[in-house]
């Protein structure tokens, strides 16, 4: 099934979107208006923006405390991100989670999650939900190479496995956890061959290629949503920035950032788009500047947002 | 109104609840395994593996799939057998199940973890315990401690009902014991304690099988002339102090049981609120009857020594009146 010209303009839109995203949140944060931490996605955008692009709004996702691009992908709202990132009331959350809580559920996204790893078993619950309420629903689970080290990996794998659950296990090798490169405190740095254990399909990719991705991921979805079960999947990329912002990253070798900051994943994606003919220069530059702009507004609207009052602290414990 | 057993009330009320509703499923171990016996009972027969599913030994993915299935329009009741196993999804009871606070109220969260509680049983420490205080600090969980066959099966249906999640517990030595049911559909609200037993002198708050053990107290102390209120609290979250208060303004005197250690107990937390909120009304020091600061140990001998009992409240009670 060949990519059809829509899909790659809105994979492109996507991953522009996160982009200037995280660029907007990364000058709030060294500008100190967005209180606590982030982790930014710069860098990792094709990943999200290709796998999100073979879902609908019915489908669910489970994110990571890296989570911006995913919910951007999915569908989420610039605006109502930037306001719950600066903790305002309007945000998607009335200011109660921040960027590692951000969520939608009105369009599947089950949430960003502090915690590495807590993911896994909620995707597959979802799965689960899916598959008992007859639907083709999927479930994507994004997580990093550093969850995929923590014993719900084992758990949860298994667990969908066994019941042939829709979920996509899709692991983002950024390469680092926190300060620790990933391969020193691996037996087996090639992830997808722990899929033999689980008897699911364990496939690699080039995160950084936004069309590999896609296709990647289409054929998962597809599978899922036949009854065939989890796929385990490998997307290599590299964390451009340090673990949050602040991270002063003295443990990232030079060369390396600088060898991988060639590898980004817009500028190739770019290349395909022209080369192909599929868009010109000029059409993608427009869709960039529209970025801006919706940046600035959603900067705006966030600023111009109160903060939610301090009793509030008190509402939405129970249902 | 039949007599029928703790555990064949539990039975009608998750059969019942299966059947009125389709979201309902249950996910754990040995859930269709057991379905000769205990709690799981005729279930996979009745509603099929899709919706009685044996997991295999994982407690994380056990309660962190519910957590997912709950968050996407099931009611799942995730069986974790022993409340002690919370220790190993601890991640999931303290930092996930409370997505809907997180994501500002957008979410609903209809779970009901189900796990046995309680000593006397010769099974030490690692199944045995209770942990009544330290579920009461988790926030967004509500807590039912039934104690008898009646509140067992309303709390349970309210449980599955509940769009929130809720930790039933039943304690090992309630099982077998019987009480009068009625035929028809009931719910017992979470929330709402119950005064088992009316008297004047001194109000006993209990839980789960301590209540049996506060009721033959009371009949002892009714024998030397001291009349005991016997509070059975059936939630530690939402917890009913309007109950606890209005007793304590007629009886002046407070004696709390719960089984764990002492330290940090829901006995504690209760009689906090009382010295807080009813100081006025005590004619004497609160007294806190729980178990000694100490894992809970195997021997019969050392185990009994261990659990509060009936003498045990006999003795603080009389200390204080």
């Amino acid at each position: 099934m060949a990519i059809t010209k829509d899909k790659l303009v809105e994979i492109l839109t996507i991953m522009l979107r996160i982009r200037t995203f995280e660029e907007s949140v990364q000058k709030e944060f060294a500008a100190g208006t967005i209180p606590g931490i982030v982790h930014l996605y710069l860098g990792e955008e094709a990943i999200a923006a290709g796998a999100c692009a073979n879902l609908t709004k019915d489908d669910f996702i489970v994110s990571t405390h890296r989570g911006h691009g995913h919910l951007i992908a999915k569908g989420g709202k610039t605006d109502l991100m930037m306001a719950e990132v600066l903790g305002r009331k309007t945000g998607y959350c009335h200011g109660k989670g921040g960027s590692m809580h951000v969520a939608d559920p009105d369009i599947g996204m089950l949430g960003a999650n502090g915690i590495v790893g807590a993911g896994l078993p909620i995707a597959t619950g979802a799965a689960a939900s899916a598959q008992i309420r007859g639907t083709d629903q999927v479930a994507i689970c994004f997580f990093g190479e550093g969850a995929s080290n923590t014993s719900r990996f084992h758990e949860s794998i298994n667990m969908a496995a066994a019941w042939k659950l829709p979920v996509i296990y899709l692991i983002e090798n950024n390469l680092w956890a926190v300060s620790t490169r990933s391969a020193d405190v691996m037996g087996e740095s090639q992830l997808s061959k722990r899929a033999i254990g689980y008897g699911i399909p364990g496939v690699d990719v080039d995160g950084n290629d936004a069309v590999a991705m896609y296709e990647a991921v289409a054929e998962a979805v597809a599978r899922a949503r036949k009854g065939d079960g989890p796929t385990l999947m490998v997307c290599t990329t590299y964390r451009w920035r340090g673990h949050m912002e602040g991270d002063p990253q003295f443990y990232k070798p030079k060369e390396e950032a600088e060898e991988w900051l060639k590898q980004d994943p817009l500028p190739r994606f770019r290349k395909y788009l022209t080369d192909t003919g599929t868009m010109t220069a000029e059409e993608i530059d427009a869709i960039q500047q529209g970025m801006v702009e919706e940046m600035e507004k959603a900067l705006k609207f966030a600023k111009d947002s109160p903060f939610p009052s301090p009793e509030e602290t008190l509402e939405d414990i129970f249902a | 109104m039949r007599e029928i057993t703790f555990l064949e009330a539990q039975q009608e009320a998750i059969n019942e609840e299966m059947g009125r509703d389709d979201t309902v499923f249950v996910l754990g171990e040995n859930v269709q395994a057991m379905s000769t016996t205990g709690l799981w009972k005729d279930l996979s027969t009745k509603y099929g593996d899709m919706r009685v599913r044996d997991t295999a030994i994982s407690e994380q993915a056990i309660l962190g799939a519910a957590i997912g299935a709950a968050a996407t329009g099931m009611r799942p009741i995730a069986s974790l057998m022993f409340v002690d196993f919370l220790g190993i999804c601890s991640d999931e009871l303290i930092n996930q199940l409370q997505m809907r606070y997180m994501f500002g109220g957008k979410i609903k969260m209809p779970l009901t973890i189900v796990a046995g509680c309680g000593a006397g049983r010769s099974i030490a420490a690692q199944h045995s315990k209770s942990l009544y205080g330290w579920l009461m600090t988790i926030q967004g969980l509500k807590i039912a401690v039934p104690s008898n066959a009646y509140d067992a099966k309303g709390l349970l249906k309210a449980a599955i009902r509940e769009d929130n999640p809720v930790l039933y517990l039943t304690h090992k030595l309630s099982g077998g014991q019987s009480s009068q049911v009625p035929d028809e559909d009931y719910i017992i609200p979470l929330g709402q304690a119950d005064v088992k037993r009316e008297g004047s002198d001194v109000t006993i708050v209990s839980i789960a099988y301590g209540v049996t053990m506060a009721l033959a107290a009371a009949e002892k102390l009714q024998a030397n002339g001291i009349s005991a209120e016997v509070i059975d609290l059936r939630s530690l979250a939402p917890l009913d102090k309007e109950t606890i208060i209005n007793s304590v303004q007629k009886t002046g005197r407070l004696v709390v049981t719960t089984e764990e250690p002492v330290t940090g107990s829901a006995a504690a937390e209760i009689a906090a609120i009382v010295a807080e909120e009813a100081f006025d009304y005590l004619d004497a020091p609160i007294k806190r009857v729980c178990a000694p600061d100490t894992p809970i140990p195997f021997s019969p001998g050392m185990e009994q020594f261990w659990i509060p009992d009936e003498d045990d409240l006999i003795k603080a009670v009389t200390e204080i009146m």
